[in-house]
């Protein structure tokens, strides 16, 4: 369904977030994305062929899980959109199953993508290898650390991954070591962005593929009787699931949309990924966008538990739908958020991902009224964090 | 020909940055560009953004490199360039920042990530108002139109990038003449400056029928690398590579 808020605008600007902000460099290679994106998406043979890989090779649709125990304990009707039940385990293949069919319409041999918690790096090199295409992945030195099992997945499936050694180690420098392989081969390479981040057209192309959760999320719910939700909670790192859980609601303003950013150790503490509450207005990986920033302007390093979160941007369709207040921004700590995840675990015999755990968090923070219908996206399974969860528990 | 050098301001430490454009001078290059440090640095190599790190851990910052330029004892013989990044600059507030060069005798900007149309729509009002010009690149992939466009927008210079990729990546300089030749015939406005994998004379006296000026930047980081007598591995870099 068409919507109005939304979309950017021609140029690529939510309000005066977004844009196509990139070194001259890039200029041929997002212009020629630009150009070509909706012609793509809109041909019959893209639609079909997208459709039937989400179909039979994603399983979609994913499931619309009323947790019945969940919602006892918090007096609401909670339904979970299980992304975790997609193949590779996240939301992230929804994405690269749509970049990967336009990179092979624009005849690119090559692809290459950024990571932070292994689940688009994932997603990615099971594209390349379905489509025999080569796969480089960036990814922070830290987070191959704290994501071995990711790691070992992306090998596995035949991508190189290239650890990211600048900075914080972590997805904002990935995502810089991407963009400058990008830069050094550019005609024959596709670069699929994880998150509707970077320049025009990106944000609005990962929104329309990740669309699809909101799209299913309607449907599933009138088929239990519900017209609507009261609330749509997700996770925040570049927002991408979050925009994709919002879509197709974006234009029903009695739908709640609560975006959960992760606080790490605390709002105040120094180490937060909260873009939302301590960023400010700024330019980041090619989009204008709120970023956490020192006074210089100098992007500073973020923390999260998750190393899907741990971004200092975010994409610009989050800070627009803030402005306009649509969306309500929120943030949970590292702890809240791995307590969400365990409660999860035991009522509902769920393992969230520790990124999905966060909008879990976002339970014990909002006030509804009761049996409030409450749709939760659970972005992805959290086999990928079985490590930090028992050294949560050993503590 | 005309020489454009290029280093990171606070880089190898805090107070190089006067003391080289002194030994740039001393070889008589004609313009140095002053890289402003960067936490993310698109466009640059490893070798710039080591550089770039190294400055902001000696605690470079934009107000700091107007107050040492502000202070040059000696006169100035080269013109100076800044170089830098979008975000700090628009964090500065782009008036306060064109007004600090005005002040500081800067002569014009190099700003990878302030496209065209930002420049139009936002920025050229205060480098017009201040006298600063503005100096954007090209690269062998751009489209003519375009070309023309960027032509029609710089001043200064026209920055021509020898190869896409980033600062410092091997090039075979070769490659590009035949794109040199394709602007030769265009006409265009602003003299012609090459950058990205210069690092010797004979690459200079290769490309030299082609174009009015080269940029050295990561060969001339390379040659500060490690170095207790900057004044001499400045003269001894630079003064081979810019003697005729």
């Amino acid at each position: 369904m068409a919507t109005k808020i939304g979309f950017p605008d021609s140029k690529g600007y939510y309000g005066k977030y977004g844009g196509a902000i990139i070194p001259e460099l890039l200029f041929g290679n997002i212009h020629e994305l630009k150009k070509n994106y909706l012609k793509i998406m809109n041909t019959p043979s893209f639609k079909k062929e997208f459709n039937f890989l989400l179909k039979n090779y994603v399983g979609r649709p994913s499931p619309l899980y009323f947790a019945q125990n969940l919602s006892k304990k918090y007096q609401a009707q909670i339904f979970l959109k299980r992304e975790d039940l997609n193949h590779t385990g996240s939301h992230k293949i929804n994405n690269t199953i749509g970049q990967i069919l336009i990179a092979k319409k624009l005849k690119k041999t090559k692809i290459i993508a950024e990571t932070g918690a292994g689940q688009h790096g994932v997603a990615t090199a099971t594209v390349c290898a379905l489509m025999g295409l080569e796969c480089n992945i960036y990814m922070g030195a830290k987070d191959i650390e704290r994501q071995a099992s990711n790691y070992a997945r992306m090998k596995m499936l035949g991508a190189q991954v290239i650890p990211a050694t600048s900075g914080s180690k972590t997805l904002k420098d990935a995502t810089n070591e991407a963009i400058r392989a990008w830069i050094n081969e550019p005609l024959s390479t596709h670069y699929i962005i994880g998150s509707v981040v970077g320049p025009a057209p990106y944000p609005d192309m990962v929104t329309r593929f990740q669309s699809v959760i909101s799209k299913e999320i309607k449907s599933q719910l009138s088929e239990y009787g519900f017209k609507k939700p009261d609330f749509l909670i997700a996770c925040i790192g570049g927002g991408s699931n979050a925009a994709g859980t919002f879509f197709h609601f974006l234009n029903e303003p009695k739908t709640k949309l609560i975006g959960v950013e992760a606080a790490g150790l605390g709002i105040e503490s120094g180490k937060s990924a909260a873009t939302l509450i301590l960023g400010r207005f700024g330019v980041l990986h090619g989009s204008k966008t709120i970023l956490m920033q020192d006074k210089d302007g100098q992007i500073t390093e973020p923390h999260s538990i998750s190393a899907g979160l741990d971004y200092p941007g975010i994409g610009p369709l989050h800070p627009f739908l803030k402005d306009i207040k649509r969306a309500q921004y929120i943030s949970a700590t590292d702890m809240e958020a791995v307590e969400a995840g365990l409660e999860l675990t035991k009522l509902e015999g769920i393992i969230p991902a520790l990124e999905s755990a966060h909008a879990l968090a976002a339970l014990k923070k909002i006030a509804f009224k009761k049996n409030a219908c409450v749709v939760i996206s659970l972005s992805g399974r959290g086999d990928k964090d079985l490590e930090t969860y028992q050294n949560y528990l050993k503590k | 020909m005309k020489y454009n050098f290029f280093f990171t301001a606070g880089y190898p430490k805090l107070n190089s940055t006067l003391q080289i454009i002194d030994a740039l001078q001393k070889c008589q290059v004609d313009f140095i560009e002053i890289g402003m440090p960067y936490s993310d640095p698109l466009a640059d190599g490893p070798t710039i953004q080591e550089s770039s790190k190294i400055a902001l851990n000696n605690g470079m910052t934009i107000d700091l490199l107007f107050k040492q330029l502000h202070a040059i004892p000696f006169k100035l013989t080269s013109k100076l360039i800044l170089m830098g990044y979008l975000n700090p600059v628009l964090q500065y507030g782009y008036e306060n920042f064109c007004s600090q060069c005005a002040l500081n005798n800067i002569y014009g900007l190099i700003i990878p990530d302030l496209t065209l149309e930002d420049y139009k729509q936002d920025f050229k009002k205060y480098a017009d108002k201040y006298n600063i010009k503005l100096i954007f690149l090209i690269t062998p992939d751009t489209p003519k139109k375009r070309i023309i466009q960027i032509d029609k927008a710089s001043s200064g210079f026209l920055y021509i990038v020898s190869s896409t990729g980033t600062t410092g990546k091997e090039a075979n300089l070769i490659d590009c003449i035949p794109f040199l030749k394709s602007l030769q015939v265009m006409k265009l406005r602003n003299q012609k400056f090459i950058g990205f994998g210069i690092k010797s004379k004979d690459q200079i006296d290769l490309l030299s029928p082609y174009i009015d000026g080269v940029i050295i930047g990561t060969a001339f980081i390379k040659a500060l690398q490690g170095k207790p007598n900057l004044n001499k591995a400045i003269r001894n870099f630079v003064s081979p590579i810019v003697q005729n």
